[in-house]
């Protein structure tokens, strides 16, 4: 569903060009849900948005249903490829409720029966139709989510990225929202692309992951090597040890990887 | 160093009503590693604050007790207050961005604070300064004396800010989610340095966290915290023990690595967790 | 009473316009806690209704000369005087209003729209498109706005509505600039993301997304500027290139009783007092404002 291959995304110019993302390459298949983790600056993010056409890439190659990603999408891709993102509370237009946030996406697609999707998609995400008139700002971190789910789930897309969708939430309410994704996808047979640091979040939602640092992937694991731990790369080794909590030992062992 | 708290409570006036932040905390620590974990709005921040008299009116704080080592914080007046607070109790807090002053280098920064509670000299301060440095484990530590706050990175910034707390030689610091805004490994070293700290200087430490698992695996001892009062409390290591619904809820829907599941179990809310009687 | 109170501040609104009502009100509920606000709030309602009511509230015509009853001070008869050609200055302060506020209500209208136009497309476009049209503002900045006016009120001819096009046209680059700036930290944001993602067209994005949340400091800054608009448009009718006599704008008035000052003061103090008081009036109503609908206090 997915194909990325050679993948380049760079900001600035010259001596002070950052290089986001290097040579990335991975597909995803249809129905699969694939994890990029790393850590902060190692371009998990930013390789997601290339994805979604947010920016534009250096180089490579990225088709998603076996077309290529163009630099202005046409109406056809944004209906097929839809995006969560990490905060709740900027993702959320502060002066729209949120009847007003899910109907803009069917009115740019001119979808009919607005009433009775935005309804339908509510209830779906376990939003009653009392959240329908409501401003963000009268409603918690979980419930500003899962409007946010709901938005890019209204368009009835095939393909959902998800940076850091729970990760500004609390434990209890991040188990609820992983649970509704894991649900909506097998309901609708969705492709998750899904971008973390936290990488029981990832074990938890992924069949595959890919680690990346510093821009490129080092290491391509799939669900099962990971709950076992066997993992190759000394980095992507480390990461998960220090996920496991607390350890002294293993914090004066730790190494910088350039 | 020992700090007595007995039923602390906090309360906010708005004007839909009263808000009680903290009701009824009670605990007493000595030099040893405590961690209060909690999700948003349990009151472990509130609680962190209170306890240096961090409070800003309309909100006021009662207590039966609040004591450092015998002085009486609730009756202090604010010149002993000043000493106390950044002296003999310091705080980190989560972001280093919004604690470190932008327009003086880091070194300056640690200077001050070491002049302001020592009374030392501009070269004996600097070399302190520069000792702090390296004690929090920052490699080229005449580099960063002389960098400007934004010049730094996160994990770099909260060791400075480290520094900066630790240079006036507290024996109490309070931790308000000092690492969450750091990735894992940076997170690990950050607490490692906290971890030498206490076990060398034998000063006690206040941990605020969500993090589960970090302070199972940190700390000495746990706070649990619910609405605002503590439901649970017991030594760090059998926090996976832990009797209450709501510390089982919490742990229980944390995703496993080892042990993915199709479906997280999800923490059902009992009312009666915010009333119900504590041992 | 509390039908409509528990509607307004329902938890669960029902519909788009009880959500919006209800954030209106409390919005109106933050005004009322500052009286000075509500003073400011108080005067502006006050220029509205004199304007509305002036056939209704003027004692005499405006414009109905009377050399036997020439500069007579205050009287009940003439409840504020007469001026040198012995109208009505109360009514003619009355009359009056309506230009103040014709002016004032045309320059918003052009003001606020061309500000918003040129700071958004240049703020969301950024480039070319910004690095133009923001040197175009900034030439328009170069110079103090009287001057720029009566160069523009000297090319076009004097009269009242050359006036307001030479205010309008001197006034928008603040606004311009304040839009942008705004443009400028929405465009980053994740909602901004969002829309694109979504599919939805630069335009609609400006239009839906940025311009809300730029509307309510570009409101602000116009209340808070209404008070200079007003002041300018009294000096260029006291330097004899806005209202033409006998139409009586305060500013005119001013101007022609500038003569009799020192033996009739009431000539230009009480149109200097009206315009003291109705900018005062949008000072205060713009501060209050301000603390209401600043969007970075939500």
């Amino acid at each position: 569903m997915i194909r990325v291959a050679g993948l380049e995304v760079g900001f600035g110019h010259g001596r002070r060009r950052v290089h986001a993302v290097q040579n990335v390459s991975f597909t995803v298949p249809e129905g699969a849900s694939y994890g990029l983790v790393g850590e902060s600056g190692s371009g998990k993010t930013t390789a997601l948005r290339a994805i979604a056409a947010l920016v534009p890439p250096a180089a490579g190659r990225i088709e998603v249903d076996g077309r290529q990603v163009a630099a202005r999408p046409d109406r056809a891709f944004r209906k097929k490829v839809q995006m969560v993102f990490q905060d709740p509370y900027g993702s959320l237009h502060p002066r729209h409720t949120v009847d007003r946030i899910l109907r803009e996406p069917c009115r740019i697609h001119g979808l009919g029966d607005i009433d009775g999707r935005i309804g339908h998609m509510l209830a779906e995400v376990g939003l009653g139709p009392a959240f329908r008139f409501r401003f963000p700002h009268q409603l918690s971190g979980g419930q500003r989510q899962r409007v946010a789910i709901a938005r890019a789930l209204i368009l009835e897309p095939r393909v959902l990225l998800l940076d850091e969708p729970t990760s500004a939430l609390d434990v209890s309410v991040q188990a609820e929202i992983l649970n509704l994704l894991g649900d909506l996808r097998a309901a609708r047979g969705l492709t998750f692309l899904f971008v973390s640091h936290n990488l029981a979040v990832v074990a938890q939602m992924c069949e595959r992951v890919a680690v990346m640092m510093n821009g490129r992937v080092v290491e391509e694991a799939d669900a099962g090597q990971l709950a076992a731990g066997a993992l190759a790369h000394p980095y992507a080794r480390q990461l998960l040890q220090a996920s496991r909590g607390y350890d002294r030992e293993l914090a004066r062992s730790l190494v910088r990887f350039e | 160093m020992r700090l007595e708290v007995e039923k602390l409570s906090v309360r906010f006036p708005t004007p839909t009503g009263v808000v009680e932040a903290v009701r009824g905390v009670s605990f007493a620590m000595g030099a040893e590693k405590l961690g209060i974990v909690g999700e948003s709005g349990s009151g472990k921040s509130t609680l962190g604050r209170a306890i240096l008299r961090l409070i800003a009116p309309p909100g006021e704080v009662r207590a039966e007790r609040l004591a450092f080592d015998g002085t009486d914080l609730l009756a202090a007046d604010r010149r002993t207050l000043r000493r106390i607070r950044g002296g003999r109790i310091a705080m980190v807090l989560q972001d280093p961005k919004f604690s470190l002053n932008p327009v003086m280098t880091v070194g300056r920064q640690i200077e001050e604070a070491v002049r302001v509670h020592g009374r030392t000299g501009r070269r004996e301060a600097r070399e302190r300064a520069l000792a702090m440095l390296e004690a929090v484990r920052i490699r080229d530590p005449a580099r960063v004396y002389g960098a400007w706050p934004h010049e730094l990175s996160g994990g770099m910034g909260q060791r400075a800010m480290i520094a900066i707390m630790l240079a006036a030689g507290p024996e109490l610091l309070i931790a308000d989610e000092p690492t969450s805004a750091l990735d894992v490994t940076v997170q690990m070293q950050v607490l490692a340095i906290l971890d030498d700290l206490v076990a060398e200087r034998g000063m006690g430490l206040v941990l605020i966290s969500h993090d589960l698992d970090l302070v199972a695996s940190f700390c000495d001892r746990v706070l649990v915290m619910y609405a605002g009062r503590v439901v649970e409390s017991l030594p760090a290591g059998e926090l996976h023990q832990a009797t209450h619904p709501y510390t089982r809820g919490l742990l229980a829907c944390l995703p496993d690595i080892a042990r993915p599941r199709r479906r997280l179990p999800v923490l059902e809310r009992d009312p009666a967790w915010a009333t119900e009687e504590l041992p | 009473m509390t039908g409509l109170r528990a509607w307004l501040l329902a938890e669960a609104p029902r519909s788009s316009f009880q959500a919006r009502a209800g954030r209106a009100w409390l919005a109106w509920l933050a005004l009322r806690r500052n009286p000075l606000a509500l003073v400011g709030l108080a005067i502006v309602a006050c220029l509205v209704l004199v304007a509305l009511l002036a056939p209704w509230l003027a004692t005499h015509s405006p414009y109905d000369q009377n050399l036997e009853a020439r500069l007579l001070p205050p009287s009940p008869a003439h409840w504020l005087g007469t001026d040198e050609l012995g109208r009505d200055l109360y009514s003619r302060l009355v009359w009056g209003s309506r230009i103040t506020l014709g002016i004032v209500g045309l320059v918003a209208v052009i003001v606020g729209p061309l500000g918003l136009v040129v700071g958004t497309l240049a703020g969301y476009a950024g480039g070319w498109t910004d690095a133009v049209l923001m040197r175009l503002t900034d030439v328009f900045l170069a110079f103090p706005r009287l001057i720029l006016a009566l160069a523009f009120v000297a090319a076009l001819g004097p009269g009242i509505e050359n006036a307001v096009i030479a205010i309008a046209i001197t006034a928008w680059p603040p606004y311009a600039r304040i839009a942008r700036a705004e443009t400028i930290t929405i465009r980053g944001s994740d909602f901004i993301a969002a829309a694109v993602v979504q599919g939805a067209s630069p335009l609609r994005i400006i239009r839906g997304h940025v311009v809300p949340l730029c509307l309510s400091s570009l409101i602000v800054r116009l209340t808070l500027d209404m008070a200079g608009i007003i002041l300018t448009a009294a000096g260029l009718g006291f330097l004899g290139l806005g209202a033409q006599p006998p139409m009586p704008e305060w500013g005119a008035m001013i101007s022609t009783g500038r003569q009799y000052v020192l033996d009739y003061w009431w000539v230009a103090a009480m149109p200097g007092l009206a315009i003291a008081a109705v900018s005062l009036g949008f000072n205060l109503l713009g501060d209050g404002l301000r603390d209401v609908l600043d969007p970075r206090q939500r």
